[in-house]
């Protein structure tokens, strides 16, 4: 198994994962933090549900699907936010609605047209052993892009995540904040679904912030290690998955689980010794 | 005394419903004012309102602060999880800072004295969650108070407070008001050890009441909202 690990970089698909998975470790896991915070978790979960609807409707019209799919996922988180703030159908009830009508979009375009289920299906799980030059490129264009948004926005979506009314009246850009997250949340996921998956892009932006809040840390330092757990879990995933042969994708997730669990248990005991 | 805010003929209507219709005062500097009213009556409208964070369907209110501090409702869903100590919530109420860097002389002076002043300078490094019901709304208090504000609007502020923590609380509210600051606070609770000098708005959709805290307890219009009279020292249930 060593021996495998240690042959890993003599494979440029390896190389080029390890550093998409990093890209993608590091923006998903910043904004993670904000989200499970907010309460928003399963916002990535159903927008990974609709970028694989857009992903369908792109396959169906012969376009290319990251063109096609950014768009529509902003549209919809946009959306999903607006019905959350200005209707009586709930956040989590407007997820669940996009979610079930985007799959079921993707299914009806599969059955009509047939012939490129096989493509659909690789982003159901990602395919992170498979990208290319560009793959890279954009994934590090995303992070840099999502990470200095989120430090430019910082103040704000500290106070508002902390306590969103006090932070409409103590600072007036308040209102752009969930704006902001909703549109960096749909192009993270558009991102992450062709490398993770529609299935597991939400365990990246779910996992490290849960993880890092086991540890009871400040704000900084909890965003900080969620960071780095995030990196952590993608690497170890990767390597894993490599030589053990293994879906990658599936193989970060139970990573990440094993790491929660590990800081969980062991958190508690060190509060049961502490007394 | 300077006016600080001005209410004219305020109405809002969310949708088909009237939440306040015809509302109209001024407040001063310096006073110190309950806004009552029962549930749904408009007061969280109206200091929104105030704080220009929401506007009138018709009417206007101008606001002629600067630097209001508020101290929202502590409720059972606040973030207590939230990875922060009491001093990065203190923090939160200098809206100039920068809270990726760390804070400079003069933020962190002021920081210090405000909690010194709530008694909370041991709760420093605290993480909020651990924080009792009472530690907490000092801390959130502070906050309020750490940009040395020219109004405070507390919205309903002794809710998560056991009794004794009551009694601490309206004290320390005189104490500010005698130094000059504007307090408004929303309350369901009528403490009569207060400053003599209050000032009661009554809205119930309409300001139905504006005068003397003493005028208001004796008010008959009013009786049916006041469901207890307690003695002196105790407190008027008008909820």
């Amino acid at each position: 198994m060593w021996d495998n690990i240690i042959n890993v970089f003599q494979y440029d698909f390896m190389v080029r994962a390890i550093v998409v998975g990093i890209a993608v470790a590091i923006s998903s896991s910043f904004l993670g933090s904000f989200l499970v915070l907010r309460n928003y978790s399963m916002i990535g979960h159903g927008l990974a549900h609709v970028s694989f609807g857009a992903v369908a409707i792109a396959l169906f019209f012969d376009q290319t699907p990251i063109l096609v799919t950014i768009p529509i996922v902003i549209l919809a988180s946009l959306f999903i936010l607006y019905l959350s703030e200005h209707s009586s159908i709930g956040g989590d009830a407007s997820i669940g609605l996009f979610s079930s009508v985007a799959l079921a979009t993707a299914t009806i375009l599969a059955s009509v047209r047939g012939g490129f289920s096989t493509d659909l299906n690789s982003y159901l799980f990602g395919s992170i052993l498979l990208l290319n030059t560009l793959d890279v490129w954009i994934a590090w264009l995303v992070t840099i892009l999502v990470v200095g948004v989120m430090i430019f926005y910082y103040d704000e979506l500290f106070v508002s995540t902390f306590d969103e009314s006090y932070a409409r009246v103590n600072r007036p850009q308040i209102a752009q904040i969930n704006v902001v997250l909703a549109v960096l949340t749909a192009v993270i996921i558009t991102v992450g679904i062709q490398s993770i998956g529609v299935l597991l892009i939400s365990a990246m932006v779910i996992f490290p912030g849960v993880i890092a809040l086991q540890f009871r840390l400040g704000f900084r330092n909890t965003i900080g290690l969620s960071v780095g757990i995030s990196v952590f879990n993608v690497l170890v995933g990767i390597l894993a998955s490599f030589a053990l042969n293994l879906p990658t994708g599936s193989t970060i997730v139970i990573v990440s689980a094993i790491v929660l669990l590990c800081s969980y248990l062991g958190n508690n005991v060190i509060q049961g010794v502490e007394g | 005394m300077s006016v600080q805010f001005v209410a004219n003929q305020l109405n809002k209507q969310f949708g088909k419903q009237t939440v306040m219709k015809d509302v109209s005062f001024s407040i001063f500097k310096g006073e110190f004012i309950f806004l009552v009213g029962p549930n749904g009556g408009g007061k969280s409208t109206l200091i929104k309102m105030m704080m220009n964070i929401l506007a009138p369907t018709s009417g206007s209110i101008a606001n002629h602060v600067e630097r209001i501090g508020y101290l929202p409702q502590v409720t059972a869903k606040q973030n207590r999880h939230f990875p922060a100590t009491v001093e990065e919530v203190v923090r939160m109420g200098l809206p100039k800072t920068s809270m990726l860097k760390k804070a400079n002389a003069s933020e962190q002076w002021q920081i210090d004295q405000v909690m010194e002043r709530l008694g909370i300078t041991h709760l420093k490094q605290q993480r909020i969650g651990v924080l009792s019901g009472g530690e907490l709304q000092r801390a959130l208090l502070a906050r309020a108070l750490v940009s040395n504000p020219e109004v405070i609007i507390l919205d309903e502020p002794t809710s998560a407070l056991d009794p004794s923590m009551r009694d601490a609380f309206y004290p320390m509210m005189n104490e500010l008001h005698q130094q000059g600051m504007t307090i408004i606070i929303v309350s369901h609770d009528l403490a009569s050890d207060t400053h003599e000098a209050n000032r009661v708005l009554y809205i119930d959709q309409t300001l139905l009441f504006d005068g003397t805290f003493n005028a208001f307890c004796e008010s008959k219009d009013l009786s049916p909202f006041i469901h207890t009279h307690a003695p002196h020292g105790e407190h008027h249930d008008v909820g």
